[in-house]
């Protein structure tokens, strides 16, 4: 029962992983840059959850588009201001402004709302399932479900959907793209959009069970290295990748001595690294010179 | 389908560079509406650059690019695409893990006429055997295959000028005589406009009107076809046809350059 009980809690803390590393992967397949700031925008979208909800009276439901919305409209913005003129720079200099977009959030957080830990209401917590000797509590349930929901509105968006199938098609042969006549970069704007929608739901479901505070988007370091254990560059993969490190961390939590659980993400990535480079759904193929 | 009178094109002076290379140095060139014109020169010489400046890839440093009397050289390719200028890039460039069905579809992107239905029945008329592979990743398609994807992806733009880059590039002979057949369909049936870079230039000969011939960036000749094909220069050159001497091998002398 026991073993049960934290396979739930790590399929859910996996799924956080998994939500943020699907961030990284559709940035990272549409645009070929790394959003290093992933993590922070989860952090910013659970605090704007915290302001709709809180601050502005919202209620959840509400309150959480809301945060989807405005964290989309961020995303966008951060695409046309700081990576759009980063087109044809080295990934290097993109890679550094990702890192520094993510020490902007974090201040920014720290200013606004002040650095001590928020707590946003919802309607899940305190609430508990019980099945036999386990316990679910809802905010975990709620996070499950949440990632189920959004991994089946992905796959049919990019599959039936004509926008998708254009994004796909943007991110397989950008010139290729180009010569049909789909407005790449603004395609480009809405993956940003898309991948800020996503850390918006992350924060707003992890916000439950995690403190609300301006560092809590370090996380964002463990699902990136989810990413790479799936493969970066596939969104399954991704989730996929999310779930092994989430298991194993509260895995390792219990029967490892204190201190293993935090180090788990980046042991599996090295064994990763070491016997399948290219991750667990390698999509990409070798890029032509 | 397509109107006549659209797809005339006009090339003025451009100059393109690649960082500090010039590859284009001052270039211009007509296409007549309803013309198929084709552009010959060696590895190297620019033919790409050339295509590319025109569907907006790349940007020409002077000069100026005109479709239909107005100016497309400032405009992205994805504008210049919907102005009706279809791009069949060198190499094919599909889409690898879209299917077939779907590098199709995606090519009607930005149009939102009812067409799209009929003109995807069309293409797989043109090009019966890709019906048959509708569901399969483009990817695992043979090069002529795929060569017949990009031409009928670029055919679901319904454009007005097709820029055909070396086409027949790794194909057998027989699909090089299918491909030069649909170019030839395509400017008999709808009025499309092609300008076409072609390797094999017997075959660029055969299918077009007009020609032009390109060496370090710049045009060195152009005349119809038929003359073309008459001129001691381009036979011995891109048709391998040589006038031998006396003693089986040409002399030194009369060699223009030294390649």
């Amino acid at each position: 029962m026991e073993v049960l009980q934290l396979l739930i809690s790590g399929i859910s803390q996996g799924c956080v992983y998994g939500l943020i590393a699907m961030g990284f992967v559709l940035i990272y397949k549409a645009t070929e840059m790394v959003n290093f700031a992933q993590g922070d925008m989860m952090m910013l979208g659970a605090y704007l959850a915290y302001t709709w909800i809180n601050i502005a009276g919202m209620p959840f439901v509400l309150g959480v588009v809301a945060t989807i919305v405005s964290l989309a409209i961020v995303g966008v913005l951060i695409e046309r201001i700081l990576l759009r003129p980063m087109i044809g720079e080295p990934p290097f200099a993109v890679l550094m402004i990702t890192i520094g977009l993510g020490f902007m959030l974090r201040a920014f957080a720290g200013a606004v709302w002040g650095t001590e830990t928020k707590a946003v209401s919802n309607p899940f917590s305190g609430n508990v399932i019980r099945l036999g000797d386990i316990s679910i509590g809802y905010e975990n349930m709620a996070i499950i479900l949440g990632t189920v929901i959004l991994c089946a509105l992905l796959f049919a968006f990019f599959r039936f959907t004509r926008l998708g199938i254009a994004m796909q098609a943007a991110s397989q042969n950008q010139l290729a793209a180009y010569y049909v006549g789909i407005p790449v970069k603004r395609i480009y704007s809405l993956v940003w959009a898309m991948s800020a929608a996503l850390a918006a739901v992350a924060g707003v479901l992890v916000a439950p069970i995690s403190l609300v505070e301006p560092v809590m988007g370090f996380i964002g370091v463990k699902a990136f290295a989810a990413a790479i254990v799936g493969g970066f560059g596939s969104l399954p993969g991704a989730i996929i990748g999310g779930l092994i490190v989430g298991i194993a961390e509260q895995f390792a939590g219990l029967y490892l001595p204190p201190g293993f659980a935090d180090t788990t993400a980046y042991a599996i990535l090295l064994i990763m690294l070491f016997l399948r480079p290219e991750g667990l759904f390698a999509t990409m193929q070798k890029k032509k010179v | 389908m397509t109107d006549v009178t659209a797809g005339a094109l006009q090339v003025r002076n451009i100059e393109t560079y690649y960082g500090p290379i010039m590859a284009i140095r001052g270039i211009s060139l007509d296409v007549a509406a309803g013309q198929v014109v084709a552009l010959l020169g060696a590895n190297g010489a620019g033919k790409t650059t050339v295509l590319k400046t025109i569907s907006g890839a790349m940007e020409p440093q002077k000069g100026s690019v005109h479709l239909n009397g107005e100016p497309i050289h400032n405009l992205d390719p994805d504008v210049v695409a919907r102005r009706g200028i279809a791009h069949v890039p060198e190499g094919r460039e599909v889409f690898p893990f879209l299917t077939v069905d779907e590098n199709l579809k995606v090519g009607a992107f930005s149009r939102r006429d009812a067409g799209v239905q009929t003109d995807l029945e069309q293409v797989y008329e043109y090009f019966p055997a890709l019906r048959e592979l509708r569901g399969l990743a483009a990817g695992f398609l043979s090069g002529g295959q795929q060569q017949m994807l990009a031409i009928g992806r670029a055919l679901m733009l319904n454009p007005s000028i097709m820029l055909l880059d070396e086409p027949s590039l790794g194909l057998s002979p027989k699909y090089v005589a299918e491909i030069a057949a649909i170019v030839k369909r395509l400017n008999a049936e709808r009025g499309i406009t092609v300008l076409l870079i072609e390797q094999n230039a017997k075959m660029a000969l055969d299918i077009s009107e007009y020609g032009y011939v390109m060496e370090n960036g710049r045009i060195v000749m152009e005349d119809t076809s038929e003359r073309l094909k008459d001129a001691p220069d381009i036979q011995e050159f891109y048709l391998g046809m040589k006038d031998e001497g006396v003693r089986g091998r040409r002399r030194w002398k009369q060699r223009k350059t030294w390649r």
